[in-house]
């Protein structure tokens, strides 16, 4: 039997990886009302391998809902550097894209991905369960072909993403 | 020589193959109570997978890292203490009460861990888990003694074979067989009793700090602790048996009662779990005592 190369060792690992991510949710934001329902008997994302953690520590996704003012942005970066590698970001809703309905607020991140890298976003507001579910589908096939790099990006981006985020936190 | 080799290779790769099956039932099991279509049924091993490949694992000490090892080597160590269905490690006289002492590594081993990672969490949970263990420690210990009593030995193996053709300690002894049972299901941290991990209070209390490797580790403990202390009730009160098949459909008949309460029950405060373990259990405990003595 030859031995086995690098690159299929880790195409099993992300075989394994992508049949159980447990989420982290920060819900501060809108839209924590769509998740329920996604965990649950209506939507039941148990059946993908996925279900809710409370710590960050243990959790692989981290699954943003709506908005992030400034005060909360500090949190969001702590739990995103406590989280182990392989760490995944999910932006949901239009205020993580754009600043959404918040576009001229002085006091709320018009765009997530200058501050944490996201590997993905769900536009919409609100998006339905069907469009989250959908989205950890996506994810799913992302980390499938290693695509879903995020946090190798902010580890080799470390001094942009730093910068940015002193310019608003100060 | 080389059998008893042999034998401990097999018998804890037997316990952990017999505990993920439960872990794996229970996950299918309670999305249909709940109304949900449910995880694939292999998803507990997807699980484990996963937090054994993490890229980075944290450390908070050299003890933070001990301890899920020290955990999994104590629940290790009780498999060799139970017999199964001529699997006999360690029975040798007076093994019952050598067990009681060694169950009690895995708390402890999780103890020294979480209490090296400094978080407030992780201090109230373990200090749930040595409290709750002190509560069903009691009731445990007064039906382990009417269990010895009845059959004037501590010998395990001789307790299993005592009752062999259907002569159950849990017909001749049905009060110790209750508390027996509910003390096994306040060990299992089910769900009146699960103030240990509690989610939405402690955030998973002990493992709050554990991530990657460390939690698989506690994870593959997780299954080693379902069949020890479920295979215990079987060897104490249905009386072992004589294969391997026999005795996993008893485990298993055992789990799903268990199973079954699961899901329906709300959770005690430990001051509520540690006064139900002292009042009921230790009660109908005593009493049990009393019928031995007197007869």
């Amino acid at each position: 039997m030859e031995k086995m190369t690098e690159e299929q060792v880790k195409s099993i690992a992300n075989m394994l990886r992508k049949r159980s991510l447990w989420m982290i949710h920060y819900c501060t934001g809108c839209g924590a009302m769509e998740l329920p329902p996604t965990m649950t008997s209506r939507y039941d994302m148990e059946r993908f391998g996925l279900a809710p953690y409370v710590t960050s520590r243990q959790a692989d996704i981290l699954l943003i809902t709506g908005y992030l003012n400034v005060k909360t942005l500090r949190r969001v970066i702590t739990v995103y550097e406590q989280m182990l590698d392989p760490k995944y970001v999910i932006g949901f809703g239009s205020c993580t894209l754009n600043g959404g309905v918040y576009w001229d607020s002085y006091a709320v991140i018009k765009q997530l991905d200058r501050y944490i890298p996201a590997d993905l976003y769900i536009a919409g507001c609100m998006p339905r369960p069907e469009a989250v579910i959908s989205a950890f589908r996506h994810l799913m096939e992302l980390i499938d072909s290693g695509k879903a790099d995020g946090y190798k990006r902010y580890k080799r981006n470390l001094a942009y993403y730093k910068e940015n985020q002193r310019k608003v936190l100060g | 020589m080389v059998k008893m080799i042999l034998i401990a290779i097999v018998a804890p790769l037997l316990a952990f193959a017999i505990g993920l099956s439960f872990m794996m039932i229970k996950r299918k099991f309670v999305a249909r109570i709940q109304r949900r279509y449910g995880p694939t049924i292999i998803q507990p091993i997807f699980d484990i997978m996963k937090l054994l490949l993490k890229e980075d694992n944290i450390s908070h000490g050299i003890i933070f890292s001990l301890g899920p090892i020290i955990a999994i080597a104590g629940s290790i160590l009780s498999v060799f203490f139970i017999p199964i269905a001529g699997l006999n490690m360690l029975t040798g006289s007076g093994d019952l009460i050598a067990l009681l002492y060694i169950m009690a590594i895995g708390s402890l081993g999780m103890a020294l861990g979480a209490g090296d990672s400094a978080n407030p969490n992780a201090s109230i949970g373990i200090s749930r888990a040595l409290t709750l263990m002190f509560g069903y420690d009691l009731p445990l210990v007064i039906i382990v003694i009417s269990v010895a009593l009845q059959y004037h030995t501590t010998d395990l193996s001789a307790i299993v074979a005592a009752q062999a053709n259907g002569h159950w300690a849990l017909w001749s002894l049905p009060l110790s067989a209750i508390v027996g049972f509910v003390v096994t299901y306040g060990a299992l941290g089910e769900h009146p009793f699960d103030i240990i991990t509690a989610p939405h209070e402690v955030a998973t209390g002990p493992m709050v700090e554990y991530g990657g490797k460390h939690l698989g580790f506690l994870m593959i403990n997780h299954a080693f602790h379902l069949y020890v202390e479920i295979a215990l009730f079987v060897d104490l009160f249905l009386g072992g048996a004589s294969n391997i098949f026999i005795f996993y459909i008893k485990m298993f008949a055992v789990f799903f009662i268990m199973m079954m309460f699961d899901e329906v029950l709300p959770r005690f405060k430990i001051d509520d779990a540690v006064r139900f373990f002292w009042k009921w259990p230790t009660v109908v405990a005593l009493i049990s005592l009393i019928i031995v003595l007197v007869k």
